[in-house]
């Protein structure tokens, strides 16, 4: 295993540390609110020679996007850093770099849409543009954060994916928060990461390539078909990636991890930070004997339906705990939980346990863990009792 | 065309391969209106072939051939852009340009 150093960074500070260890080709990105410590730490690691990526500040979110997509069509290695409404603007050029099969790291620190104008976290900005054909990942703290954003460079660049990757961490909660971070040294990284050699490139003068040429209604759906044939080939790939950068680390990483899930009678399914102010409470209810366990995705994008089908299906009751809204969706639930309830219908069998949502943390409203008990004791009496009070709960919520 | 390939076959990212391979894409198909050019008075000064957004004026020796309907769209702009005035253009009749607009029939 790799020699690491112990440092106290947060997770924005562990990511830009990532960044300056993996030495992109180009960095674009937006400096402003609600940009986050990211890009301005990396911008430092510039300014300071530390390293020799070439840095471009541009004068909008759209405008990094874009020239991320440039430098990665010209075969570049590109990586960005954006949050909130940063990634909204970013929304038409989104598509076009998962299009295009450019193979952009992004990290995003989520943080609610506006409005009302709120910087904290949610993941309402990531799940808005959970369509838009990017590979996405969730971090629980500093150390994943770090983790992921080694892990996405060689993700997204894998010769069967050539896809963007979102990696993505709480903002504040993770994002400015001080954690005990293990840091790899810059040559184990470097080794990891390999150079990239881009399929095609823009400034290939002896073969030129066209990139965003137009395709009608004779080619366009051929090209979709391809993405999705490339998205569906992530989940494996993700895992070859986790396990390899364990065996470096000592950190191994999946689709997703489970705890005490495995004799669980209910189980509570939720992304990023309060994984791990749940874990608390699956530990302290384990010990006054509750049949209780947790289940925290990794990958969203692609979602890997039919894994967490597998581990789930012997619960009675699943509590998802979504930190965004799908407006206009059944019952005004949320992203994580519609994915879960299609994944239940699709490679379920036509059986599955009762599912329901429990909306919490919009805008950065605190999740305690008295909260998540009580979310758990009504997955309980739902068990027992077999009546789903309602679809889609509240938790923290003022009535 | 060729015959239309399957998603399998085709390069990612809707890449193009080849270069120059637009010529291949007949677009003058669009066009409501041509351009047609009194060759006689013509004067040979090129404005139309520099402002030609589809480079659809085909010049050989220096001397304006015509244009290239496969690839011309009909904008008109070599039309506005031509400089040399006539009384009577030699396919329309009408007082104008060198260059002048007609319907498509």
């Amino acid at each position: 295993m790799a020699k690491q150093i112990v440092k106290a960074l947060d997770g924005a500070k562990a990511v830009a540390e990532a960044m300056r260890q993996i030495e992109p080709d180009v960095v674009a990105a937006y400096p402003i609110t609600p940009q986050t410590e990211i890009v301005q730490t990396f911008s430092q690691f510039v300014a300071d020679g530390l390293v020799n990526t070439e840095f471009i500040p541009v004068e909008s979110e759209h405008a990094a996007m874009s020239a991320c997509i440039g430098a990665s069509a010209a075969g570049a290695r590109v990586m960005t850093a954006t949050a909130a409404n940063g990634l909204a603007l970013m929304w038409e050029t989104l598509y076009i770099a998962a299009s295009l099969r450019l193979p952009i790291v992004m990290s995003v620190v989520n943080r609610a849409l506006s409005a009302p104008l709120n910087i904290h976290c949610d993941h309402s900005d990531s799940m808005g543009a959970r369509d838009a054909g990017w590979i996405q990942i969730f971090a629980e703290n500093p150390q994943e954060a770090y983790d992921n954003t080694i892990q996405a460079i060689r993700i997204a660049e894998h010769p069967d994916i050539l896809l963007p990757v979102m990696s993505m961490q709480d903002g504040f909660i993770t994002g400015h928060g001080v954690e005990r971070v293990e840091v790899l040294e810059d040559k184990a990284v470097k080794e990891f990461v390999g150079e990239y050699k881009a399929l095609y490139s823009l400034l290939d003068i002896d073969q030129p390539k066209t990139f965003g040429a137009w395709a009608f209604y004779d080619y366009y759906f051929e090209f979709k078909r391809q993405q999705t044939e490339a998205l569906s080939k992530v989940p494996q790939v993700v895992r070859e990636i986790g396990k390899e950068y364990g065996e470096l680390s000592g950190r191994y990483y999946d689709l997703f991890s489970a705890y005490e899930l495995d004799d669980a009678e209910v189980a509570i399914v939720v992304l990023a930070s309060t994984a791990g102010t749940a874990r608390v409470v699956v530990r302290k209810l384990r010990q006054e004997g509750i049949k209780v366990g947790l289940l925290k995705p990794r990958l969203y994008r692609p979602f890997p339906g039919k894994e967490l089908v597998e581990a789930l299906k012997h619960v009675k009751v699943i509590g998802v705990m979504d930190r965004s809204i799908a407006f206009g969706s059944i019952e005004g639930c949320g992203p994580l939980f519609l994915d879960l309830c299609a994944s239940f219908y699709t490679y379920g069998n036509g059986k599955g346990p009762q599912i329901v949502d429990y909306i919490f943390g919009l805008g950065g409203r605190d999740i305690l863990p008295e909260q998540i008990e009580g979310m758990v004791k009504e997955l309980l009496r739902i068990a027992e009792t077999g009546k789903v009070p309602y679809r889609v709960g509240y938790l923290g919520l003022r009535e | 065309m060729a015959e239309l390939k399957g998603w399998k076959e085709l390069p990612l990212g809707a890449v193009v391969l080849e270069p120059g391979s637009s010529a291949e894409y007949i677009t003058g198909t669009w066009r409501s209106r041509r351009p047609v050019r009194d060759e006689e008075k013509c004067t040979h000064c090129m404005i139309c072939w520099v402002y030609c957004p589809d480079s659809a004026v085909i010049v050989k020796d220096g001397k304006v051939q015509g244009f290239d309907y496969d690839h011309c769209k009909g904008c008109g702009i070599c039309a506005h852009e031509c400089p040399v005035k006539v009384e009577a253009h030699a396919v329309t009749g009408k007082p104008g340009k060198v260059i002048q607009m007609v319907e498509e029939v």
